[in-house]
């Protein structure tokens, strides 16, 4: 058994415990610790994602006791896919918050590991109450960072924030109680091994609780209708905390993913692919709410968040799909769809820094510093985020649509995505020639007196640290490397969803193969749906 | 035994939402309160009803009472418990901020007029 397993979700638990303990007044302590501890993340996730790509599921067991009994920790390619993201994007983010960011509040290191803990936790755990807790890690985390720097309206964000995330919390407490209550376990093999044998009366129960999950996950996920939380929150949150945020849509996803298509998945028997009626829909019209909102939109902030939106709408339509190809379409567009999101904010950041009082304001003022660097980056971004040729959305989308081809809603699939793309474009190009080309000489126009110093922008404003423009360039640079290794990638991916859908591996793996031979049929039976 | 604790898990509940679809942030505080409690209550029936049950090992019990679910309503204790002190410490802060307890975000120009709000 491979101790390595562990180590993303101790490792930034000692960091964080160390950060408050010993370090609480050194920032610039602080952020040697946090960043070493952050890029040893990324190094172990590099090694996890080389062990898992053997394709055999490995399942560590917390305290050595047997499976069904205690916690489980199951890395397989799919655990290892999300934390190697989780700890790429971290330590683009960790970069770029230390230009600046972190000094605006207390503890944001602490807060920031413990939030890197619950994410590397919620997507190694092989247990559905073991999910509810890390999820919590994660929120609580996610409440210290989102409110980090404080201000009214950051304060009014976050009681909504986390008000409707403790509403989630509840449900999924229902939930999991519901579950327990049909099959008599919590550890998700063990749910998908009993799953198709649960008595007759109780398939109904078993069902609400695995739907109420989906409710769950889909607010988690910014599905429509739940979706009304994120833009508020992301457009409030600190600009880093948004960008880190990007990984926490990827969560629901990823959960949906985990749960509904391996767990609930085509081999649960009566409950077989229980969400699917529902993900479609609610992502298409996520697809459509979110384009409105990116050409509503006044405030650059806003835009991104909606396209954020917007990009889970396409992720959850192919995730709806439940296929191979669903999926690996769903798994390509999750890489990509976190790191511009994430870089986009962290662009958005930039560009509102020094526009004084206009802000993220959609309107025009004196040109931002740097004009050439930023737009240039807000330019690739935006491509990336849109899913324009050449970069990784393009490539992404063409998976989705491909994927969908054969579904009985390819039709509504097809013209949404393409529709609403081209909207979210128009709504990205308005915004970038109203930021970096309609810019007025210094001092003239619209400007409020208050921030009349002339021409600040252009010449006296600091230039931006190579560290932070790094990170946002790595961030991008990362949409292109996805589309510039698309082959082996999506080979990657596709493996990725097929080991997913092969529920009877997992639980073979988990629990012995005695007991996958209880789940009937020949192996591989059910694939081909 | 089975109505009475359906029927409290229920109003708990419903007292809940109803609490949860108010204006200002002190009902909401007492809505989650409620619903942590009702959700506590259904965790803990989820092992099936019985009295006098132990749910360790004891050589002269006559059967034993699902000990998981006690042990799922502890955790979910701790972590509300948690959760509502912090609720209470960002109502706090609003209200004493923005000088009002209502939970809505205000809205102005923008979808959420961050930016315009911290200026003043």
């Amino acid at each position: 058994m491979s101790h390595w397993i562990v180590a993303p979700i101790i490792l930034p638990a000692f960091t964080a415990a160390f950060l408050v303990m010993a370090l609480r007044h050194d920032l610039a302590r602080q952020r040697i610790v946090s960043f070493g501890a952050t890029a040893l993340l990324l190094a172990v996730a590099v090694g996890l994602f080389a062990l898992a790509g053997d394709g055999a599921v490995r399942p560590y067991l917390l305290g050595n006791w047997p499976a069904p009994f205690g916690i489980v920790l199951v890395l397989d390619r799919l655990s290892a896919l999300m934390l190697l993201l989780t700890a790429f994007l971290a330590l683009a983010v960790l970069v770029y918050a230390c230009e600046g960011w972190d000094a605006k509040g207390r503890h944001f290191h602490p807060l920031f590991q413990f939030q890197l803990m619950g994410l590397c936790g919620a997507f190694l755990t092989g247990d559905a109450f073991n999910l509810f807790v890390f999820f919590e890690v994660m929120l609580i985390a996610s409440y210290g960072l989102m409110l980090h720097g404080g201000g009214a309206p950051r304060l009014k964000a976050g009681f909504q924030y986390v008000a409707i995330n403790l509403v989630g919390s509840t449900l999924f407490l229902f939930a999991v109680g519901l579950i327990y209550a049909t099959t008599g376990t919590l550890n998700m093999a063990d749910i998908a091994l009993k799953a198709p044998q649960v008595a007759a009366g109780d398939v109904a129960l078993l069902r609400t609780g695995a739907l109420l999950l989906l409710l769950v996950f889909a607010l988690k996920a910014a599905l429509v209708p739940l979706h009304w939380w994120l833009p508020t929150t992301y457009a409030a949150a600190p600009a880093p905390v948004a960008a880190l945020f990007a990984i926490m849509t990827k969560v629901g996803a990823y959960s949906i993913i985990r749960i509904h298509a391996m767990v609930f998945g085509p081999e649960a028997g009566e409950l077989a692919n229980a969400a699917e009626p529902w993900i479609v829909p609610a992502a298409l019209l996520t697809l459509a709410v979110g384009a409105i909102g990116v050409v509503a939109t006044r405030r650059l902030l806003d835009l991104v968040a909606f396209a954020a939106v917007w990009s889970m709408g396409s992720l959850l339509v192919a995730v709806g799909l439940f296929g191979p190809r669903g999926l690996t379409a769903a798994l390509y567009y999750t890489v990509h769809s976190t790191i511009a999101t994430a870089g986009l904010f962290l662009l958005a950041d930039m560009v509102m820094r020094h526009r004084g009082q206009l802000a993220d304001r959609l309107s025009s003022a004196a040109p931002v510093a740097q004009a050439a660097l930023v737009s240039g980056l807000f330019f690739l971004a935006a491509i990336a985020m849109a899913g324009l040729p050449p970069l990784s959305g393009f490539i992404g989308k063409l998976l989705i649509l491909d994927a969908a081809r054969e579904a009985p809603s390819a039709a509504w699939v097809w013209s949404l995505v393409l529709a609403t793309s081209l909207v979210v474009i128009i709504g990205f190009s308005r915004a970038g020639s109203v930021l970096f080309w309609k810019t007025e000489a210094a001092g003239a126009g619209p400007l409020p007196a208050g921030s009349a110093a002339p021409g600040p922008a252009a010449a006296g404003a600091p230039r931006w640290p190579a560290s932070a423009v790094l990170a946002v360039a790595v961030l991008i640079g990362g949409t292109g490397a996805l589309t510039l290794f698309a082959g082996p990638a999506t080979a990657t991916f596709e493996a990725t969803a097929a080991q997913v859908l092969d529920v009877r591996g997992y639980v073979a793996a988990v629990l012995g193969p005695e007991a996958a031979a209880q789940l009937g049929g020949a192996p591989g039976v059910a694939l081909g749906r | 035994m089975e109505y009475l604790i359906a029927s409290g898990i229920g109003v708990l509940t419903a007292a809940g939402v109803y609490l949860l679809l108010r204006g200002q942030t002190f009902p909401i505080i007492i809505g989650l309160t409620y619903l942590s409690y009702a959700v506590n209550l259904f965790l803990f029936s989820m092992g099936r009803l019985a009295i006098d049950l132990p749910p360790i090992v004891d050589p002269a019990a006559a059967g034993y009472t699902d000990p998981l679910p006690q042990a799922l309503v502890l955790t979910a204790i701790v972590i509300s418990f948690g959760m509502t002190a912090l609720t209470v410490v960002l109502a706090l802060r609003g209200f004493l901020e923005s000088g009002t307890d209502a939970a809505q975000a205000e809205r102005d120009g923008g979808v959420t007029g961050l930016a315009e709000r911290s200026e003043r």
